[in-house]
């Protein structure tokens, strides 16, 4: 019901929005929970468990029982906390967690059943028959678990997440958050004031009252002003701080655009983090329910949230309000109803000793036992001494006081402290180094104790940093706060302690009972805390329940740990920009158009984009192309991109020595001009990555890395040369993305080459010159991955794209034409040339059959590791070539034909198979023991799971021109 | 977590590549019993407490980083240059 001339709404903008398929009427400022309580509308949700009819709890993000699902064009979003949710002209939203209507939820009978599913129920109800756990029990209780559903579709939502830096950040802004705020940023440090709500204030707006002479109000609107004229600060308002963690970083999730209609790319949240010199945890305190039996009907609600619904939105949450507390604070929340002209029907108040004097009937010394309304709270029964009374209400307002909110205090292991006289837990100083609680979320109750301690902490703040300010303190109430602290109600039925997951306190004697004593087996045992809300409204409950069933303090007892999220933090907005393209940078050759234009599908090789085949009319299949691009190779000239490999710059009086070191075999006695195909490992003894490494002057080589490990080995030299040679005079720099590099292989290769170049040079084998292609300075190698006569022909990158259309151009009209990915592999298996299939990571230079690459005369990373036994000898699997009549596979096994195939029998793997047109066979490269001495030998190849099943022949692994003649042509 | 690299200043963790301990810089020098080289490569402490590792400013200046940092409170309270370290 909506009160005249109260809260902060603006009803000159009247907002429709959908619930459960009907339409209401709310306003701008309004949350969909406030909206729906003007509407009369109690019933919102069903419990997780016993689906009992639930009601709106909280105002605010530690809702446990109003989880709705909200429906977007693109998605639906489940678990969404109505009492967050800012309504919307055409919000659509529907309630969750039910079979059948909200009304009549045919899962209601878990209640019925409640005898049976107390705390621990499937551990001891599902254990037999043990064929039962897959096929009864666990689709039954996945189809009854969970709470809201998602569409099924792809979120096609925009997320953001950003990063930002300050010196001061404040996170709240109630009293504490906004004099800190204001203290700073007077002082000129660079301030962001995160506020989880869309209006500043914090408990200012509920609860009214005068700072400094004005209506609080008031103030907040003076300060707010103050601060946004401010060019040094920063007003996050919608934005949660999620996490603290190390250094000052500080984790956020802002709600860009769901309180708006959606529309393309206005992002749904942004994720942030925050990193800041000092913080100011302002973030208030909770205030708690009571487990009395039956206390969770629609229409029980925190003291403090009927309070703001009166106060921000206008709405009383009933007709006749009774108030269930034990603080003096909470009795300003009847006072202010009844100002309203709302019915009070009674104040319950458990302290004997409370002042009983008020504007409707007060009962000290009383406890509520009991409730009734099926869907919502029609009557209450109030034990006085041994009298009990029934009174007539629709809403009852309880408190059982409040606790500081001191969650990001505990992110980085600090536990709270037990304060007595509070009843609750504080924050322990200095738990979070750089962070500072204030007011309520320290403990500091008053509106006066929430001001000073939070100008307290700017003023330290802005010090540190050395700057200096003034700001006089307001003045506000310093009320003390009082209260008898009272957790549960002895009573006939179950009390609720944790109302998202339907953990009574029974559940918690019983697990104390069944040996759960400690707060964390008690909590996983019950699930207490375990919901959405994270237990926010019942840990402390909850511990003091098991404090006094295990007969200890609530300070011995403890209590769990708070871990980030603060509040439920989608993935989405972890995750933004991260999804499809934006999984992985993208890297794309020179000659990546010019290969798409050919039609050629794309393949990904690490972070690159290769060519995999260029399909021509009348293939059908991949395979059509490869075999004849291999064709096209070993007949005539094939041109393919190789500008993936790593490419290393290295120059310095020192570099034939850094070579030397980091390769197994010699670098610095290559001659100017020529090429040498080098070998290195990590320090371990295994191989890292092999590949060419020409010298173009006698200070001045270039490293080529494969394309995998272009990164890795990069690293690990910049590692060898500053941990182990800092001082040689040696300096080397990526190249890789400066040259543009494309292969020309086959017998036509050199009349390719020749016909771009201004003077026609005869490059030995391994050789390597400077070139003028067209104008253009280049480098020619003489190297082959192929097997056949190859070159290398480098060029600046601008001027790739041309140099390959050319080269493509003038190969076709000499039979050739490009060749991808697929074709490379094949010529370079028919070659028994090794790529990082091969050197995974697990093999040594003895195992491919390099141990004489290991120069014994020098060291080098890797020399004394390789030695070790177990890396060499006959008992490891060697490099072997492998030869078939039918299709074989990569990851297969290979077995002594006649053993039976087991682990045990296991004689070795493969690496890379091809079908192989030049040999007219399948072949294959795989490891096998002691393989160079079973040249000849019949193995059984087996893949159990692509149902393979073949013998092949033992080969070198060098298939086509195994003397190279074709090379060195 | 924050790293204060000696030559771009403080950063996100994010913009570094982790390795391990600094007992990587002690390499054996060549000739050493096999036993030095398998405590080189594999022996580690894992203090709770101060230690000192490697860190790579990958998407930084490629400078790889000694870092003496606390695994009780996250502190890190030194970063050097491998390049340049004393010792």
């Amino acid at each position: 019901m909506r009160i005249d001339g109260k809260g902060l709404i603006d009803r000159t903008k009247p907002v429709r929005f959908r619930f459960d398929g009907k339409d209401y009427a709310g306003y701008k400022g309004d949350t969909l929970a406030s909206a729906l309580l003007a509407n009369d509308v109690r019933l919102v949700g069903r419990s997780f468990k016993y689906h009992r009819p639930r009601g709106v709890l909280t105002a605010g993000s530690e809702e446990p029982n109003a989880l709705v699902e909200v429906v977007g064009p693109s998605n639906q979003t489940p678990n969404v906390r109505a009492t967050m949710q800012e309504v919307f002209e055409g919000l659509v939203a529907q309630s969750q967690n039910r079979l059948g209507s909200l009304r009549f939820d045919l899962l209601a009978v878990n209640d019925y059943l409640s005898p049976f599913l107390s705390a621990g129920f499937y551990y001891k109800t599902f254990m037999w028959p043990r064929a039962f756990w897959e096929g009864l029990y666990e689709p039954i209780i996945r189809r009854a678990a969970g709470l809201g559903s998602l569409s099924g579709k792809h979120d096609e939502g925009t997320y953001e997440k950003a990063f930002a830096f300050c010196d001061v950040l404040v996170i709240g802004s109630g009293p504490s958050g906004l004099m800190a705020a204001l203290t700073a940023g007077r002082a000129g440090a660079d301030v962001i004031l995160c506020e989880e709500s869309h209006a500043l204030g914090g408990r200012l707006l509920s609860d009214g009252g005068t700072i400094g002479g004005m209506a609080a109000a008031d103030w907040v609107a003076s300060v707010v002003e103050e601060l946004q004229a401010l060019p040094n600060v920063r007003i996050m308002p919608r934005t949660t701080v999620t996490g603290a963690y190390d250094h000052g970083t500080y984790g956020a999730l802002e709600r860009v655009g769901l309180h708006k209609p959606a529309r393309p790319n206005l992002p749904r949240e942004c994720f942030w983090r925050i990193v800041a010199k000092h913080a100011v945890l302002a973030s208030g305190a909770l205030e708690r329910p009571v487990a009395f039996p039956d206390n969770d009907r629609p229409g029980i609600m925190l003291a403090s949230a009927v309070r703001t619904y009166l106060n921000r939105y206008g709405v009383v949450p009933g007709k006749r309000v009774t108030l269930f507390a034990n603080t003096d604070q909470a009795r300003a929340t009847a006072r202010e109803l009844m100002a309203a002209g709302v019915q009070v029907a009674a104040i319950i108040d458990p302290r004997p000793d409370a002042f009983s004097v008020e504007d409707c009937p007060v009962h000290v010394g009383a406890e509520v036992i009991g409730s009734r309304g099926r869907l919502g709270l029609s009557g209450i029964q109030v034990r006085k001494g041994s009298e009990v009374i029934e009174i007539e209400t629709d809403c009852l307002a309880m408190s059982g006081g409040w606790n500081p909110t001191i969650h990001l205090t505990c992110h980085m292991n600090g536990r709270p402290r037990w304060d007595e006289d509070l009843a609750a837990f504080v924050p322990m100083a200095g738990a979070v180094p750089g962070l500072v609680a204030v007011g309520a979320a320290n403990g500091s109750m008053s509106t006066h104790g929430a001001l000073a301690t939070g100008q307290a902490a700017a003023v330290q703040a802005v010090e540190a940093l050395g700057r200096k300010v003034q700001v006089p303190l307001p003045e506000a109430e310093d009320a003390p706060y009082r209260l008898k602290a009272l957790w549960a109600v002895e009573g006939k039925g179950r009390a609720w302690l944790d109302f998202a997951n339907d953990v009574t306190t029974k559940d918690v004697k019983l697990a104390a009972q069944e040996g759960f004593r400690s707060v964390e087996h008690m909590k996983r045992y019950t699930t207490q805390g375990m919901a959405p809300d994270q237990g926010k409204n019942s840990n402390v409950a909850a511990l003091a329940v098991l404090a006094d069933a295990t007969g200890r303090g609530i300070a011995e007892t403890g209590v769990t740990t708070f871990r980030p999220p603060y509040t439920p933090v989608s993935i989405a907005a972890m995750g933004a920009g991260g999804r499809a393209e934006g999984f992985a940078p993208q890297r794309f050759l020179t000659s990546d158009q010019a290969s798409r234009d050919r039609g050629a599908p794309m393949i990904e090789a690490g972070l690159w984009y290769r060519p995999s085949y260029f399909p021509k009319p009348g293939e059908t299949t991949w395979r059509d192309s490869c075999d004849r691009e291999v064709e096209m190779v070993r007949q005539a000239v094939g041109v393919t991109d190789v500008s993936t490999l790593g490419k290393i710059d290295i120059q310095g009086k020192d570099a034939g020595r850094f070579l030397d070191f980091v390769y197994t075999n010699t670098f610095s006695t290559l001659p100017v001009g020529r090429v040498r195909y080098g070998l290195m490992l990590r320090e371990d003894g295994l191989v890292l990555d092999d590949g060419t490494s020409a010298r173009l002057g006698d200070d001045h080589y270039l490293m080529t890395t494969t394309t995998a490990a272009a990164g890795l080995v990069m690293r690990h030299l910049d590692f060898v040369h500053q941990a182990f040679c800092a001082d040689w005079q040696v300096r080397f720099i990526s190249v890789t993305e400066s040259w543009a590099q494309f292969a020309v292989a086959g017998p036509k290769a050199r009349a390719l080459v020749n016909s771009f170049l201004e003077e026609p040079v005869d490059l030995p084998f391994m050789g390597v010159a400077p070139v003028r292609i067209g104008g253009v300075d280049g480098r020619l190698f003489r190297i082959s991955f192929s097997g056949e006569e190859g070159y290398e022909l480098a060029v600046p990158t601008r001027f790739g794209e041309a140099l390959f259309r050319d080269l493509v151009a003038r190969a076709e009209t000499m039979g050739g034409g490009p060749y991808g990915m697929e074709a490379l592999n094949v010529l370079r298996i028919e070659k028994g040339f090794i790529t990082h299939a091969e050197i995974h990571g697990r093999v040594t230079a003895h195992d491919i059959g390099m141990a004489k690459m290991v120069s014994a005369k020098k060291d080098c990373i890797g020399k004394a590791a390789a030695t070790r036994p177990g890396l060499w000898g006959p008992e490891r699997e060697q490099l072997v070539g492998l030869k078939a009549s039918a299709p074989i596979s990569a990851g297969a096994h290979l077995f002594v034909p006649g053993t039976e195939v087991h682990r045990e029998t296991d004689q070795g793997y493969v690496t890379s198979v091809c079908w192989s047109p030049t040999v007219g066979a399948w072949l294959g490269l795989g490891f096998l023991k002691d393989g160079r001495a079973r040249l000849g030998e019949k193995i059984r190849l087996v893949d159990h799971l692509r149902g393979l099943d073949v013998i092949c022949e033992v080969c070198n692994p060098v298939f086509h021109d195994p003397e190279g003649e074709k090379l060195r042509a | 977590m924050r790293l204060t690299c000696p030559l771009c200043g403080e950063r996100d963790r994010r913009e570094f590549y982790y390795y391990g301990a600094e007992d990587y810089l002690h390499r054996p020098s060549e000739g050493a019993p096999l036993a030095e080289w398998d405590n080189y490569l594999h022996l580690r402490d894992n203090p709770a407490g101060v230690t000192k590792d490697l860190w790579y400013h990958e998407a930084g200046c490629s400078q790889w980083l000694l870092v003496t940092r606390n695994t009780v409170t996250h502190e890190s309270s030194a970063v050097e240059l491998v390049a340049e370290r004393k010792a």
